[in-house]
């Protein structure tokens, strides 16, 4: 019996990043709906600019988390940790990206309004809600804030069928596995009594008997198909190379980077920090599902023809390493170890190279966004031998070749399996890449090294970089390299991760 | 090759650093040149490689050849949260290799000439120089590893773009094989630091540190080895995994295929020297029938298959294979006088393969063939080349006063004492080496020239004057090897007491070296 209803106090201040990014998703809704159009560019650079502001007050609250620690928001319902801020940070530079990335596209398309920017941003929140999410609820209410608004993203290329198509698929099956997530919630709250995960760490204490172990256990494989589903990560992955091919390839690299981050750190944050207790039970889960999901993702790319597609396969390959990030935060139950570091670092790095490459991909699509094909790029080096240089580091980097940021992330997720002595896992995971790494020779084998057949036919409405894919671009080799070069300050940034928001009395 | 670091430069000029970065820059600059200026860009990759080639002799002349520990050493933080610094040293073992290295590379440039597109050829190049010179100095698994990754880019990039027919075929091959081997060894590495890390105190990456402090189970330390070796075996190439190998040789422009006979396949024996025995002594020890008998396969086989080659650049490729294996064997007969016959001799084979891969070069650009049926009494039409192929081909089977025959004696003689049968079964390969060669040389050389082959032009100046330091080479390791020997021969030797120290081995005392003096020249 609820007898009264007391409005939790709420730390404004603390929300600053969730509020700006709120605050300028309506302004794109409805300033920018009711006002003329805007300037070139403008809409794309008030996005980024949004997304700027927001992770600017990121990394003040990250100051404040590191002199006062960590602690919960609106009555237990949110974390505020290095690790929510974290994930706060990636999804703002993967929206800045995909903003940067779309702004020309939208031109070249003919398609219209800052709509796209408005559902990108709130699609954000609900990422950025899902990474902050303390309890199941509010967890699914992020899930289904970030996938509404994406399946409308990925359906918006009105003119493209294959776009209408991935609209769709994306909707029916994701609708599918949303069921599937609320069910498990369902059936934890069933077994734990709530869906705060606080609660859900106290229930452990009870007695064996009024806990239902059997309850739990099923919620959490339902958990993990609804997560699964998001991540990408096989068997829940059939339908990635369809929608990513599909949908407008901004909204692709907005889907690979931020859907993922979102779905990965809620992965986390419910297995690790909710349900840690029974991290014997799932750990064996989140093995074969990493196993398939690595030889999955690497060995279908193989037979592919089509670069958006090897790319959906590579991500889900990407997927399977960062759930070797998790598989190892299950070892120590995330307190100590680095799983949930080197995965949240994972997911920043792969931000910027899966950004970056369909950055890469949209300049060579072409009006009409359908030359994706393998063959598209064939000669791209003659033609624009910068873009292809690009397209080479982000390759690279993603088959894990050293001194690029791709290799950091993979070196770091094995180092955090082997110190978990899942020697096996990580031996796999590197013999996927070895097989992956085929994939992204094949594209660079058509860039650089095949004879331009078609290279006469390509040349005739020659390559237009645009600016602000230029930018995007720039800023993602630039990155890629950095991070390469001198990873010693990220690495010391993720770290501060695994300090998550506990209730009292939990020391994980 | 003991702890204590005699540490020539201490605040001195970074003369290894220096080895590493100024190839690397050279090819950012190589890079960034204009198109439109390709006389700049030939004298910048000419100016960097050959003051790296420079630099190299330089250390070279004021290394201490008593020393037995690493000279030049610098050592600075990189990855500091991991452990991780920018650690390079040069000892016996590695010194020629890095010298080597760092003549080779201007001559490939000189002498090879990649009829298209040469910004991007240099550069590559220049980048395979830095990356290679990395591998040889590394003392930091973390880097010894990154160095031994990035040199399959320019590597793969060298051979889809400058080779043959089927190149992208082969580029890609090679790419797979040899990442393949070090996906195990990454899992190897890091598995290294965190199952010694109750040992050295700490988590590091730094390999003196790691092999003179830690200690592992027999058997974990027989899985780390392993994962090394896979990674260098698929380098050497070691039987079965040398499939790679011809097709990479064969289909790589000429200078593609000296650099990678001359000094990549070097990255995997000594490899398996560096990180592989002197990291896990006893579980390299205890293993070593394995080795001994693919190596001694891999000489057997390699000859065999060589003698059926139609072409003379596959012929040469398996040549090498039938090469390496004496070095691995030498290697894991774990005696003074073997390992340094195999560290000699895997200058000897970067030499006269290198000058082999020259010569066929040459000869493909003649008459653009290599196939050994459609060549015909060149020594009718051009004597002096093929006197200098001669002379490259006997240093190559291995005749007394030239190069290859000091460092197969050293492994075979020393191999005997612990490796007995082995040794025995390939010893046989080196009569098949002269089958196989000279057979080629019969039908390439010997006859008289039909209608295509008159016109086969002599020697010319330039080519003459890139093959001389080659020539000088094999005439001076073959008459006098001892200052060689000498500088080999204290790390060969503080290795082997690393090797006794950490296992159950103990050299025979008929192969011990006397305690004064290295090996006398045989």
């Amino acid at each position: 019996m609820i007898a009264e209803f007391n409005a939790p106090s709420i730390d404004w201040f603390a929300l600053s990043p969730l509020l700006v990014l709120l605050g300028g998703g309506l302004v794109m809704l409805v300033v920018a709906a009711l006002t003329p159009p805007w300037p070139k560019r403008l809409y794309a650079f008030t996005t980024v600019a949004i997304a700027a502001a927001a992770i600017v007050m990121t990394c003040i609250q990250w100051d404040n988390i590191s002199d006062s620690g960590p602690k919960f928001l609106v009555g237990d319902a949110l974390s505020f940790d290095a690790f929510s801020m974290f994930g706060t940070i990636i999804l703002c530079v993967a929206v800045a990206l995909a903003s940067l990335v779309t702004d020309d596209y939208l031109r070249r398309e003919g398609m219209d309004g800052p709509e796209i920017y408005a559902l990108f941003l709130m699609s954000t929140i609900g990422g950025v809600v899902m990474v902050m999410a303390n309890d199941l609820i509010v967890l699914f209410l992020g899930l289904e804030t970030l996938s509404i608004a994406l399946y409308v993203l990925a359906a918006s290329h009105r003119k493209r069928i294959e776009s209408q198509e991935a609209g769709i698929k994306y909707f029916v099956l994701g609708s599918v596995s949303s069921a599937f997530f609320l069910y498990g919630i369902a059936l934890v709250y069933g077994g734990t009594g709530s869906t705060n995960f606080n609660a859900i760490i106290a229930s452990f204490d009870n007695a064996p008997g009024e806990r239902k172990d059997a309850l739990v256990l099923v919620g959490i494989g339902l958990l993990l198909v609804g997560l699964g589903f998001k991540v990408a990560a096989a068997p829940f992955h059939f339908w990635t190379p369809d929608v990513y091919q599909g949908a407008p390839t901004p909204v692709t690299a907005f889907m690979a980077s931020a859907a993922k981050t979102a779905a990965f750190a809620a992965m986390l944050r419910v297995l690790v920090v909710a349900l840690p207790n029974w991290k014997d039970d799932w750990r064996p889960a989140i093995w074969a599902i990493a196993v398939l999901t690595l030889a999955v993702g690497a060995i279908s790319a193989v037979v592919q023809t089509n670069v958006k597609r090897m790319l959906a396969y590579s991500s889900i390959n990407h997927a399977g390493f960062i759930l070797l990030g998790v598989e190892a935060a299950g070892h120590s139950g995330g307190s100590t170890g680095e799983g949930m570091p080197r995965a949240m670092l994972y997911l920043l790095l792969y931000t910027v190279l899966v950004c970056g490459t369909f950055a890469v991909v949209a300049v060579v699509s072409g009006v009409g966004d359908d030359r994706t094909g393998l063959d598209s790029f064939r000669g791209l080096a003659k033609r624009k031998p910068l873009i292809a240089l690009a397209l080479t580091v982000f390759l690279l980097a993603q088959a894990g070749v050293p001194l690029t940021a791709g290799f950091t992330a993979k070196f770091g997720v094995i180092r955090a399996a082997v110190e978990e002595k899942s020697y096996a896992l990580a031996i796999i995971a590197m013999v996927s890449s070895v097989i992956a790494a085929f994939l992204y020779l094949r594209i660079m084998v058509s860039v650089w090294l095949a004879d331009g057949n078609d290279a006469d036919a390509a040349a005739a409405e020659p390559l237009r970089v645009p600016f602000s894919s230029g930018l995007a671009i720039t800023l993602c080799v630039g990155f890629t390299l950095l991070v390469g070069f001198f990873p010693n300050w990220l690495i010391d940034a993720s770290d501060k991760v695994v300090e998550v928001a506990r209730p009292l009395g939990i020391g994980g | 090759m003991i702890a204590a670091e005699s540490g020539l430069d201490a605040g001195g000029f970074p003369i290894l650093t220096a080895l590493v970065l100024v190839p690397a820059i050279g090819s950012v600059l190589v890079a960034v040149t204009s198109k439109r200026r390709p006389e700049f860009v030939k004298l910048i990759a000419l100016l960097s490689s050959v003051f790296t080639g420079a630099m190299s002799v330089w250390m070279l002349s004021s290394f201490d050849s008593s020393g037995s520990g690493f000279q030049f050493v610098s050592k600075h933080e990189w990855i500091s949260t991991w452990g991780i610094s920018w650690h390079l040293g040069v000892d016996g073992i590695s010194l020629f290799l890095v010298v080597l290295t760092g003549v080779l590379f201007p001559l490939a440039i000189i002498g090879v000439d990649p009829h298209h597109d040469e910004k991007p050829y240099l550069a590559w190049l220049l980048l395979l120089e830095a990356g290679v010179m990395g591998s040889f100095l590394s003392l930091d698994l973390f880097l010894f590893f990154i160095f031994f990754e990035i040199v399959l880019v320019p590597m793969y990039f060298l051979i889809g773009g400058w080779g043959y027919d089927k190149r992208v075929y082969a580029a890609t091959k090679f790419f797979l094989y040899t990442m393949f081997g070090s996906a195990f060894m990454l899992v190897g590495i890091i598995a290294t630091v965190f199952l010694a890390r109750d040992d050295v105190g700490k988590i590091t990456f730094d390999l003196v540190e790691l092999a003179t402090k830690a200690n592992f189970a027999a058997s974990t330390g027989r899985w780390l080895f392993f994962a090394f070796a896979i990674a260098f075996a698929v380098k050497v190439p070691m039987f079965p995994l040398h499939t790679w190998l011809p097709d990479a040789h064969t289909q790589a422009p000429t200078a593609g295929s000296v650099v990678l006979a001359a000094v990549m396949l070097k990255l995997g024996t000594y490899g398996l020297l560096r990180f592989g025995v002197y990291l896990f002594p006893s579980a390299a020890y205890t293993t070593r029938a394995i080795f001994l008998t693919l190596a001694v396969i891999g000489i057997i086989y390699g000859a065999i298959a060589a003698t059926m080659q139609k072409d003379l650049k596959r012929l040469v490729a398996y040549s090498s294979v039938a090469h390496l294996g004496f070095i691995v064997l030498g290697t894991f007969a774990f005696t003074s006088q073997s390992i340094s016959g195999g560290v000699l001799q895997m200058i000897n084979h970067g030499v006269s393969t290198g000058a082999l891969f020259l010569l066929v070069g040459m000869i493909y650009e003649r008459r653009h063939t290599r196939q050994i049926a459609e060549l015909k009494g060149l020594q009718t039409v051009a004597p002096v080349f093929a006197a200098l192929f001669t002379l490259v081909m006997l240093s190559s089977i291995g005749v007394p006063g030239l190069n290859g025959f000091v460092g197969e004696f050293l492994i075979l003689i020393g191999s005997f004492a612990t490796a007995r049968w082995w040794t025995v079964v390939a010893a046989a390969g080196v009569i098949l080496a002269a089958l196989y060669l000279l057979w080629a040389y019969q039908r390439v050389f010997h006859g008289e020239p039909d209608e295509d082959n008159k016109s086969f032009a002599e020697l010319r100046w330039k080519e003459g004057m890139v093959l001389l330091p080659f020539v000088a080479a094999i005439v001076f390791v073959g008459v006098y090897p001892k200052p060689m020997l000498d500088r080999i021969q204290p790390s060969v030797d503080a290795l082997i007491a690393h090797v006794e120290d950490h296992s159950s081995y103990v050299q025979p005392a008929t192969v011990k070296p006397p305690a004064t003096e290295g090996t006398e020249a045989p």
